[in-house]
């Protein structure tokens, strides 16, 4: 074409050509400089490390019943007290912290993800796929979930019985947020960036990837903050009911319910568990802010 | 009805004092606190103006030059952050500073406004006359509503709106742009103010509902007497409508001037640039735009001295000494005073800037300018275009690069929620033909609503139409497998309308570049090497890779735009309305851009626009649409100097031209009312409920009209060709 007699002109005035800016290490250095990812994300760190070190500390098993110290307040011998049938809450509440941890992040995630794919590639293929995907979604709605994870608790126990509850977790938590993004997309798909791409060839899949759901991430990454701390509350209200995570295995949220009844009389036993979810959803939520702001290029000018 | 004609009689009798003018503005200044540690914005930094009954001002800039904040200032319409020094005097009376209820007293009653946007001025959920009885009954509150209605009714009359006893009772929704922008007027005519201010009111309309509403403007100065003031971007608006013509940048007045004055005569390079940059409808040979390098400074941080002077073709070293005042051409303080003041003291603050009423200019060398006798081709740099490497060759003999034949794109209307069932069809495009040749730019022009965007995306769809065929480079779309397709792709490439939503807000520049590239599995290094290659040839920064499309101005993004559509190298490129978001100064670097482009890269163009003014700059070949048909076709001179088409011919005369002598001597064809449904065209021609020739027609010849759809044909033996029954080549221009 006629453009390669201007290309040696063009390169001649630079004769080393600028490398590649590289987005992911642009966006990588962006969350590093943000101070409220670092904590974030050292607070998860911290939480982590109390949640599988926690119950080797102490000399107490998570079921093991101190039956000379029942319902007592902190002390040397129980570092958070002990609950009404003499059980450590330090020792409880780490190990609960361990599958709470994996039950939050992952059924935000999960969730997320699903309602995402879902709701994009339903608004971006309108039609036969759009009335298939949110046919799924209108019909997860109404099933009634609850009476879902009632019949399925017994496969909640065992080895990696926690993992079902996630995925069931996560299956009747997306529907929402993916209609959604489904009418997002549709308002998106008539821009003309989205054109552009279509006209030099790219693949619908990439489109959807590339630029929808970058342009909602904001979207995106609020409600999987929100996510994270609804599905440890949703787990929480199952494991009232004796149909989240079975024992022996234990989860915050039985623990922050079990002291819920004893909040105004025995203080630590629903301080401290609650203190550690809430520690733990302010971390998840620096992180969500700070992943908004390093991928939201108009939150960077106004900030400079 | 006879008590409103009197009433409206009564109020334009000539008051006693007309000599105070109605509207005077003194050294107006607003600025924006900025919160959270930005700085102040400082939008207007002292304007002054004064307009007399029956007088029009125009006051001119491009966007951000604050022309629009200083009338909202003037109508007391900023929201409380905003710090407001100055004066405004209303008959005599100082208004700047008076509380919100005797604001509103004066607000429609003796000083109104029409807004850009009729979709938003209006309140849906009322009907169109209730809203117009309230602004009457609002400053009138003892009158009778019966009253009131038949004022309201009167009003919609007046201002042309066909059946106002029946239209009384439709809602915003049921209107046209055009038609809402009537009842706009109509609202600020209601109560026979003494001045309206008018922000940009035929920007959001199509050029022949433009001339329309300019009429309408210009019977509602007769009919109240008002003074308009009249903002706007468009000089060619401006020529024909003003007497005198403010010229703001920057936030300050830069010239000011009688209409004459100004277009024959400017001093300032700014407003020099301004009337080189707009292309011009009316001449034959413009040559290259005047491009007015860079872009208007931040109104937060600006560097002392003049604000032009960065973006000026001949500054001088004491321009950026202190900012000139406003001044009678050859008054300005010669470089050794400035020098000197400046020496002594820093105080940049003028004496109060008011109106005077002779040309005054803010720029140290209008004397000189005027005694040179300068024009803005000899102190501008203008770019040296090359030929077209195949304009010798014929056209006949060039490859064909695109080929539409009988393109139809009919969208159902469907009704019902479950049970779709089609209630009829919207002739979005029907049955169009014509072909564009190496090397060659057509311009498809018409309205709104025309169908010439769904022309493009049904082009750059690549999908077998309806009905007709789409040929590209000799392959026939219908016929395209899916490799094929893809391959098609790399060569023909568009570049959409709005620098805005065309990019990727969340991409980096060089992502966005790159990604034909990458799609087209380009590797890694050579897309590196080409995107760099682009950046410089449409005129950015290498070190504007990195940077996020938000972070560009609007002819920076455009720019942007343009690289990306020519990364892969294409040989056909869709411009659709590529320079109608941008300003006049930086749509004439665009402008310029593509048509060196074009002459280096032998590229073809297919050129979407409804400003006629450029497409007569750009283009080589013209169709023009109405209502998804061609009209007429043909080689941009025959069709701009002999249009043969009656909507063609209307469409020209509309279009205002920026000399104001040839602007008053033109008489503008009119069209009447607005652009029939596509879902329900008339019968035969199309046209013909509008046409201005249909009317002068005798009954057997109407009637061929109304029963036959006449076909495209030649009509100058050459390339020329209308679809008109009684076509007739006039010059209109």
């Amino acid at each position: 074409m006629s453009t390669t007699e201007t290309s040696p002109k063009t390169t001649a005035g630079v004769p080393t050509v600028p490398p590649t800016p590289s987005r992911v290490k642009d966006i990588v250095r962006q969350l590093v400089g943000t101070p409220r990812v670092i904590v974030g994300l050292s607070m998860i760190a911290l939480l982590l490390l109390f949640a599988f070190i926690g119950p080797l500390l102490t000399g107490w098993d998570i079921g093991e019943r101190d039956y000379l110290a029942l319902k007592s307040p902190p002390s040397p011998e129980h570092w958070m007290g002990t609950n009404a049938t003499g059980q450590d809450i330090f020792t409880q509440a780490s190990a609960g912290l361990q599958k709470s941890l994996l039950i939050g992040l992952l059924v935000a995630l999960m969730s997320t993800a699903i309602a995402a794919l879902v709701g994009s590639f339903a608004g971006y293929f309108s039609g036969i796929p759009d009335r298939a995907l949110m046919w799924i979604a209108d019909l997860a709605l109404v099933l009634p979930s609850f009476v879902v994870l009632a019949i399925l608790s017994k496969h909640f126990g065992g080895d990696g019985g926690w993992f079902v509850l996630v995925i069931l977790l996560a299956g009747f938590s997306w529907m929402v947020t993916s209609k959604m993004i489904r009418g997002m997309t549709i308002s998106l798909r008539e821009r003309e960036y989205i054109h552009a791409a279509r006209f030099m060839g790219v693949p619908s899949h990439k489109i959807i990837l590339r630029h929808i759901l970058p342009n909602m991430s904001s979207l995106l990454i609020a409600d999987a903050t929100i996510a994270v701390s609804t599905a440890i509350i949703g787990e929480t209200s199952l494991s009232y009911f004796g149909l989240g995570v079975q024992a022996p295995d234990i989860s915050l949220g039985v623990v922050i319910a079990d002291g819920s009844r004893f909040a105004t009389t025995a203080w630590w036993m629903f301080l401290f568990p609650t203190l550690l979810l809430v520690i733990l959803v302010l971390a998840v939520n620096m992180i969500g802010d700070g992943l908004r702001d390093a991928l939201d290029p108009q939150s960077k000018s106004r900030r400079s | 009805m006879s008590v409103e004609t009197i009433e409206t009689a009564e109020t334009t009798e000539v008051r006693p004092g007309d000599e105070t003018p109605v509207l005077e503005v003194t050294d107006l200044t607003v600025t924006f606190r900025g919160l959270n540690g930005n700085p102040d914005v400082h939008a207007v930094r002292g304007v002054g103006y004064s307009v007399r009954r029956g007088e029009v001002l125009g006051i001119v800039g491009e966007s951000g030059s604050g022309k629009s904040v200083s009338s909202m200032a003037a109508m007391g319409l900023l929201p409380d952050h905003a710090v407001i020094t100055g004066s405004v005097k209303l008959h005599g009376e100082e208004i700047l500073g008076l509380d919100d209820r005797a604001m509103a007293a004066r607000r429609g009653k003796v000083i109104s406004m029409v807004f850009q946007d009729p979709l938003s001025g209006l309140t849906p959920v009322y009907t169109v006359g209730d809203q117009l009885a309230e602004a009457v009954l609002v400053h009138n509150p003892r009158l009778p509503k019966e009253q009131a209605r038949k004022r309201a009714v009167h009003l919609l009359d007046l201002v042309g709106i066909p059946n106002p006893e029946g239209r009384y009772r439709s809602f915003p929704h049921e209107f046209s742009g055009g038609m809402r922008q009537r009842v706009m007027i109509a609202m600020a005519m209601a109560n026979d103010p003494d001045v309206i201010i008018c922000d940009e009111p035929t920007t959001a309309l199509d050029v022949t509902i433009q001339a329309q509403i300019l009429d309408l403007l210009r019977t509602a100065r007769e009919e109240t007497g008002a003074a308009i003031v009249m903002i706007t971007h468009d000089l060619g608006v401006v020529a024909g409508f003003v007497d005198r013509v403010l010229v703001m940048y920057a936030g300050r007045p830069v010239e000011m001037g009688g209409v004459d004055e100004i277009y024959y005569g400017s001093r300032m390079p700014y407003t020099m640039g301004l009337l080189g940059a707009v292309p011009r409808m009316d001449l034959e040979r413009q040559g290259a735009l005047v491009p007015i390098k860079g872009t208007p400074p931040s109104l937060s941080d600006l560097p002392p001295g003049c604000p032009f002077a960065p973006r000026c073709p001949i500054v001088r070293p004491e321009c950026s000494l202190a900012e000139p005042d406003l001044l009678p051409v050859g008054g300005q303080p010669s470089a050794e005073t400035i020098e000197e003041v400046h020496g002594h003291t820093d105080d940049t603050s003028a004496t109060g800037v008011r109106d005077t009423g002779v040309q005054r200019v803010a720029c140290i060398r209008s004397g000189e300018i005027a005694d040179r006798g300068w024009t803005a081709q000899d102190i501008y740099p203008v770019p040296d275009i090359p030929e077209v490497p195949v304009a010798d060759v014929r056209r006949e003999d060039r490859a064909e690069m695109l080929r539409v034949e009988g393109l139809t794109k009919h969208h159902p209307l469907t009704k019902g929620a479950v049970f779709k069932r089609r209630v009829g069809t919207v002739y979005a495009v029907d049955g169009i033909d014509f072909d564009i040749r190496e090397g060659e730019t057509l311009a498809l022009v018409g309205e709104s609503g025309c169908g010439k965007s769904t022309t493009l995306m049904e082009i750059m769809g690549l999908e077998r139409p309806q009905a007709g065929s789409i040929t590209v480079m000799g392959h026939d779309t219908a016929s395209l497998g899916k490799t094929d397709r893809f391959a098609l792709r790399r060569d023909m490439q568009i570049v959409f309308q709005d620098p805005m939503s065309s990019l990727d807000p969340r991409m980096p520049v060089f992502d966005i570049i790159a990604e034909p590239l990458r799609t087209h599995r380009f590797s890694q290094a050579d897309t590196t090497r080409r995107v760099y290659e682009l950046i410089e040839l449409v005129g950015l920064n290498p070190e504007h890779a990195t940077r996020f499309p938000s972070e560009f101005s609007g002819g920076q993004r455009q720019r942007i735009g343009i690289a990306r559509a020519l990364a892969l190298e294409p040989k056909l490129l869709v411009l659709d309305e590529p320079v109608s978001a941008l300003d006049v100064s930086i749509q004439a670097g665009v402008v310029n851009l593509l048509e060196e482009l074009q002459a280096r890269l032998g590229l073809s163009y297919l050129f979407v626009a409804h400003d006629l003014s450029v497409v007569r700059h750009i283009a080589d070949r013209v169709a023009v649409m109405y209502l998804g048909r061609i009209v007429e076709i043909g080689d941009t001179e025959s069709v701009y100097t002999k249009p043969a088409h009656p909507y063609t011919q209307a469409l020209l005369s509309a279009i205002p031209i920026p000399d104001p002598e040839r602007e008053r001597a033109r008489t503008h064809i009119v069209l009447d009312g607005d652009l029939p449904s596509p879902a329900n065209p008339p019968s035969g021609c199309r046209f013909r409920t509008r046409c201005q020739k249909f009317i002068t027609l005798s009954e057997p010849e109407q009637e061929r009209c109304m029963s036959v759809e006449p076909s495209l044909d030649a009509t100058n033996g050459g390339d020329q060709a209308a679809a008109c029954h009684f076509a007739e080549r006039q010059r209109v221009l």
